[in-house]
């Protein structure tokens, strides 16, 4: 089956171009806010959205989405919540692929089969999930494909060519390239490399590969941009947005537009970067 | 002797794929899958290398100093008036706990490998302080994550790690304490994975290193095994250790899983009690993942982690290693709890009627002791592991004593 990811995917390569995956975290810095963060990103250039499921002890995830975490979760985030916001979005935009990230307990405690088919019912097309690598696949991964949504993985520098094939078999979407070994916002990526390891795993797959870990300006996502199929932007928006954020973490009428500012250079870069 | 595991044994977990039951597994991010595949690896390899055997019980007996006694402690049963209670001291192993059994086996495995950068997790200072101690023997760099509450209230095992030359590392994200310590430890891992060794302190994170940190600890239960012969001429009858994640009471229990005669208790911190903070992840938590395993652990509805309380920082946990979770699940270990208080009691206990100053995190399990030895006959042996020694400690249990202790 084609999901909202693929169609997406495919339509931007017949543009000849990248896409720009763009993170928020779900309740961040408070529901409302979040909301309206997220229905502007389409409109501000963001291709594909990747919606940050708010836990209590993200392990790979730097300082800048932690702190993000936090913020949502002492404004009542839950995934249950996440999941409606979802749904709210979905009333007037049809096309913007969403894929929720996270770690797994959440969706453990939750329920698989519930939460898989909440997530598909809420309009959700993947699902990235940090803590399940492909020896974990039967917890969520194979549900979740014969559930219609694709499952994204994540490569990694460690991933060697002898792992990459366990990695990807059960890939769907695309396929993540964590530019970085590390946590997310820290190190910057740098561009040959990543050239060399996009080419590695397209070696081994027809999927689109994207890139992320350490993007953060407009310049980064043109040179990333000519060498992925997706460049992924996380920590330096939810900079962006901590940027406007009060001594008690409150928003205010600076903070959706510090976001799709940002986002709209990002895409700016993105686009460039084929006819650069 | 070790009894050889049957294929119905107690002691043939984990699976290949390291669940022990449902719990246990493999839950990490993919930059440190390669390595856990790595370092799998290694440590089967070193099992079967009698070289590596050799250099560890070497470095144990001369090193550590082990055997660790086992003591009959005459007036603590004279004043409980049941069951003979022996106490296991690994307290008097180098650096004052068991701690250091682990840490020896993994630093040793951390050489074989080529590693030269150990990091390290610590609650009450402990695994830190052993940790540190073995890099200074072997000339490594070490690393200690510790929460930044943990720092205040062990302060002498923070100078003991900065006397020793590691780098004790403040952890303020999240609650500050040892779970946060973890997740600072792993994202160093996930960002140094090429040239660094984590050295985990208990039987948890993910698969091998609940049963590698098992398999080090075991040390203590096999010399149980012979001691009690030697004073008793017969196995235990029942065995008592805290558990915050668990290593010493895995490492006490495991080799006699498989005798159906041996009673086995593992005691939880039930901090202000059971109804209020605690970190009793059996008593008052639920299946869930984190930290690299499947186990019982402390959250709200929303699968959220809840933060863990005892006065023993050693017991902070929100969790608890996955073999014990599945020793509870099959009803092969009772697992019971104690509170702050009653730890605080034991604590005394001990300290005026034996001269021995015991770590709160082993007071959990003396505290235990009265109420399932008073019931007992004269020609009960009970075994209680004294897991470390209480110098730590005195700050705190003077705090709880209002200054007075």
């Amino acid at each position: 089956m084609t999901t909202r990811i693929d169609t997406r995917l495919a339509d931007l390569k017949a543009q000849g171009r990248a896409a720009l995956v763009t993170f928020l975290t779900a309740g961040d810095p408070d529901p409302k806010l979040s909301l309206e963060i997220l229905r502007a990103l389409p409109k501000a250039g963001a291709d594909m959205i990747e919606l940050g499921m708010p836990f209590t002890d993200p392990m790979a995830d730097g300082p800048a989405i932690q702190a993000s975490s936090q913020r949502a979760l002492k404004g009542g985030a839950t995934l249950a919540k996440t999941l409606d916001m979802v749904r709210t979005f979905r009333k007037d935009e049809a096309a913007t692929p969403i894929i929720l990230m996270g770690y797994y307990n959440p969706i453990y405690i939750y329920g698989v089969d519930k939460f898989l088919a909440d997530a598909k019912d809420a309009g959700v097309d993947g699902l990235i999930v940090v803590d399940l690598p492909p020896e974990e696949d039967e917890e969520l991964c194979l549900p979740a494909l014969k559930a219609g949504l694709n499952f994204i993985r994540l490569a990694t520098p460690t991933t060697d060519d002898k792992r990459l094939p366990a990695v990807l078999a059960n890939t769907s979407g695309f396929v993540y390239y964590v530019s970085i070994t590390g946590i997310t916002g820290t190190a910057k990526p740098d561009a040959n490399a990543v050239a060399k390891a996009v080419a590695r795993i397209k070696g081994h797959t027809k999927l689109p590969v994207a890139v992320g870990f350490g993007v953060r300006t407009a310049e980064d996502a043109r040179a990333i941009a000519s060498k992925a199929d997706g460049v992924v932007v996380g920590s330096a928006l939810i900079d962006a947005l901590k940027g406007t954020l009060d001594a008690e973490g409150r928003g205010n009428g600076k903070t959706v537009s510090a976001v799709t500012s940002l986002v709209s250079s990002l895409a700016e870069g993105v686009r460039s970067a084929r006819s650069a | 002797m070790n009894v050889s595991p049957t294929p119905n044994s107690f002691r043939n977990g984990p699976d290949e794929r390291g669940h022990f039951g449902m719990h246990g597994g493999r839950f990490v991010a993919e930059t440190l899958m390669p390595l856990i595949h790595e370092l799998e690896a290694a440590y089967n390899d070193a099992k079967k290398d009698p070289a590596f055997k050799r250099e560890m019980t070497h470095h144990l007996k001369h090193y550590v100093g082990r055997p660790s006694p086992i003591y009959f402690a005459e007036r603590l049963t004279e004043e409980i008036g049941g069951a003979k209670i022996y106490l296991k001291r690994e307290d008097l192993n180098h650096t004052g706990a068991h701690k250091v059994n682990n840490v020896l086996g993994q630093i040793m495995l951390a050489r074989r490998m080529g590693k030269k950068r150990i990091i390290a997790e610590t609650g009450a200072g402990m695994h830190g302080v052993a940790t540190a101690t073995l890099c200074a023997k072997f000339g490594l760099e070490c690393i200690v994550y510790m929460g930044a509450v943990d720092i205040e209230r062990q302060r002498p095992n923070m100078m003991r790690m900065n006397a020793l030359g590691a780098k004790v590392v403040p952890v303020t994200s999240g609650s500050s304490t040892l779970k946060d310590a973890m997740n600072e430890a792993l994202r160093d891992w996930v960002t140094n994975v090429g040239s660094t060794f984590y050295c985990i302190g208990t039987v948890a994170g993910p698969h091998p290193y609940p049963a590698m940190v098992r398999d080090f600890q075991c040390v203590i239960g096999d010399e149980v095994r012979v001691q009690m012969q030697e004073a008793e001429g017969r196995l235990p009858d029942s065995l008592i250790a805290c558990i915050g994640g668990g290593s010493n009471a895995m490492g006490l229990f495991h080799p006699f899983l498989d005798d159906a005669s041996v009673e086995i208790y593992g005691v939880e911190a039930a901090g202000h009690g059971l109804d209020k903070l605690h970190a009793a992840s059996i008593a008052g938590g639920r299946p869930g993942v984190l930290h690299g395993n499947r186990t019982y652990l402390l959250m709200d509805k929303d699968g959220q982690i809840e933060e863990a309380h005892s006065i023993s920082a050693g017991l902070d946990y929100p969790g608890i290693g996955p073999e014990h979770a599945w020793l509870h699940d099959v009803g092969r270990v009772n697992f019971l709890s104690a509170t702050d208080d009653e730890a605080v009691e034991a604590f005394q206990q001990l300290c005026r009627i034996e001269g021995i100053i015991p770590a709160l995190e082993s007071a959990h399990a003396l505290a235990k002791v009265p109420e399932i030895a008073a019931k007992k006959p004269k020609d009960h042996l009970m075994v209680v592991n004294l897991s470390g020694r209480g110098d730590k400690d005195l700050d705190s249990v003077a705090a709880r004593l209002g200054g007075k202790i």
